[in-house]
């Protein structure tokens, strides 16, 4: 609101327009699937050890599900250590 | 005093705890937490407030959270999974809490074997307590070296603190092994306003030390740069240097052994009279 040619809402400090961004984003997540973690990862990741075991031998220890919620989209990276194709590292 | 690759890992747990509800705690264990890894310790920091996660905002790490302590103790994920390396200090993680509420999902059993398992990694293992004396409180407790009770100068906060000291002496692992040296806890006041010491409406630190009885680690003002910090995600002591990060730096370095001299800091600038007569008063 501008009354005297001035503002009188005072002018938000930068930290708590960050505060609020980082909420709104954090919240929308949370809010849709009760928990900011969606449930469907440890089967996801399941699912993913299980496929590749068909074709390369690896442990569970070898996949990690990393995300990173954003406000439009999440991205998520999964990184898979395969052994070596080579005849020796699969002896 | 930093803690290098060649030597094995120390793996020291540190419980940040005190009964009483907000008086500080998540912000202590972020703030100490990487402190200690900006010393150049290995140091992570463990959620155990299951069902209210929030460690992860204080830390800023928050939209990275993917699998949780509930989920490495019920087998669904590997510890490595669960923990999330800070953006900053690269030999510093968290441990995030989960958000379910059912709290019997911590387990003694669960919370040991995660507690071995980065003691072969680690440093410092910072436990971040939830309020009360319940379940999680507990096990935050349970398997520690080294307690900082974290204590406002109010009455109900002194009162809970007391409680927590004598929990730690009867009802943790060192307590009740034969033998075992008990945990050694501190007081670490925070939310210190000398202003209103200074009018007699609140306790002093001497007050509050005679009645607990412990060792003092550091005194924390109340600072408005604790809420900017947590805007952010920032622990304190990564912030832009400000009197609460300075008295966390303060209490780190005692935490590691250091011998520094204990200091009450102000952000407050004088006043205008104080700064027009000069020194006096
Ligand atoms: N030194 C300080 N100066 C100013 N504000 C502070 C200070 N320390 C903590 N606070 C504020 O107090 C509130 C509670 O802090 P915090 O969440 O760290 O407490 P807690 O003990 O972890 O709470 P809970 O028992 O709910 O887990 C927060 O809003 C925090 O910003
Ligand atoms: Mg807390």
């Amino acid at each position: 609101m501008s009354l005297f040619g001035f503002s009188l809402k005072p002018r938000r400090p930068k930290s708590a327009q960050t505060a609020k961004d980082r909420l709104q984003i954090l919240l929308a997540h949370e809010r849709g699937a009760g928990t900011a973690t969606p449930d469907y990862l440890p089967a996801l990741q399941r699912d993913i050890i299980e496929a590749i075991r068909r074709h390369v031998k690896i442990e569970p220890d070898d996949i990690d599900i990393r995300m990173e919620r954003g406000e439009e989209v999440s991205s998520l990276e999964i990184n898979i250590e395969v052994p070596d194709a080579s005849p020796r590292a699969r002896a | 005093m930093t803690q290098t690759n060649d030597n094995a890992p120390m793996g020291r747990i540190i419980v940040i705890t005190s009964g009483k509800g907000g008086v500080g705690k998540t912000t202590s264990a972020a703030a100490i937490s990487a402190g200690l890894a900006k010393q150049g310790y290995k140091t992570v920091v463990i959620d155990f407030d299951v069902g209210l996660r929030n460690l992860d905002m204080i830390m800023g790490c928050e939209r990275r959270v993917v699998f949780d302590f509930i989920n490495v103790i019920q087998g669904d994920a590997k510890l490595k999974q669960a923990l999330i390396k800070d953006k900053r200090l690269e030999n510093l993680a968290v441990l995030p809490t989960s958000q379910t509420r059912d709290k019997d999902a911590l387990t003694r059993e669960g919370v040991e074997a995660v507690l071995n398992e980065l003691k072969q990694d680690y440093d410092y293992i910072v436990c971040d307590s939830p309020a009360g004396i319940e379940r999680g409180a507990h096990l935050a407790m349970y398997f520690a070296d080294e307690a900082v009770v974290v204590t406002n100068p109010e009455v109900s906060s002194v009162r809970d603190s007391d409680r927590v000291l004598g929990l730690l002496s009867s009802k943790t692992k060192r307590a009740e092994t034969e033998g075992a040296e008990p945990i050694k806890a501190q007081v670490l006041l925070t939310r210190h306003d000398q202003g209103r010491i200074d009018k007699g409406e609140m306790m002093t630190v001497e007050d509050v030390l005679e009645i607990l009885a412990v060792p003092l680690l550091g005194i924390i003002p109340e600072s408005q740069a604790v809420l900017r910090a947590s805007n952010t995600g920032t622990p304190v002591t990564l912030d832009d240097p400000s009197a609460a990060g300075r008295a966390y730096e303060d209490a780190v370095a005692r935490l590691t052994g250091e011998d520094v001299e204990m200091r009450v800091a102000s952000d407050r600038r004088p006043g205008l009279l104080q700064r027009m007569f000069g020194r006096t008063a």
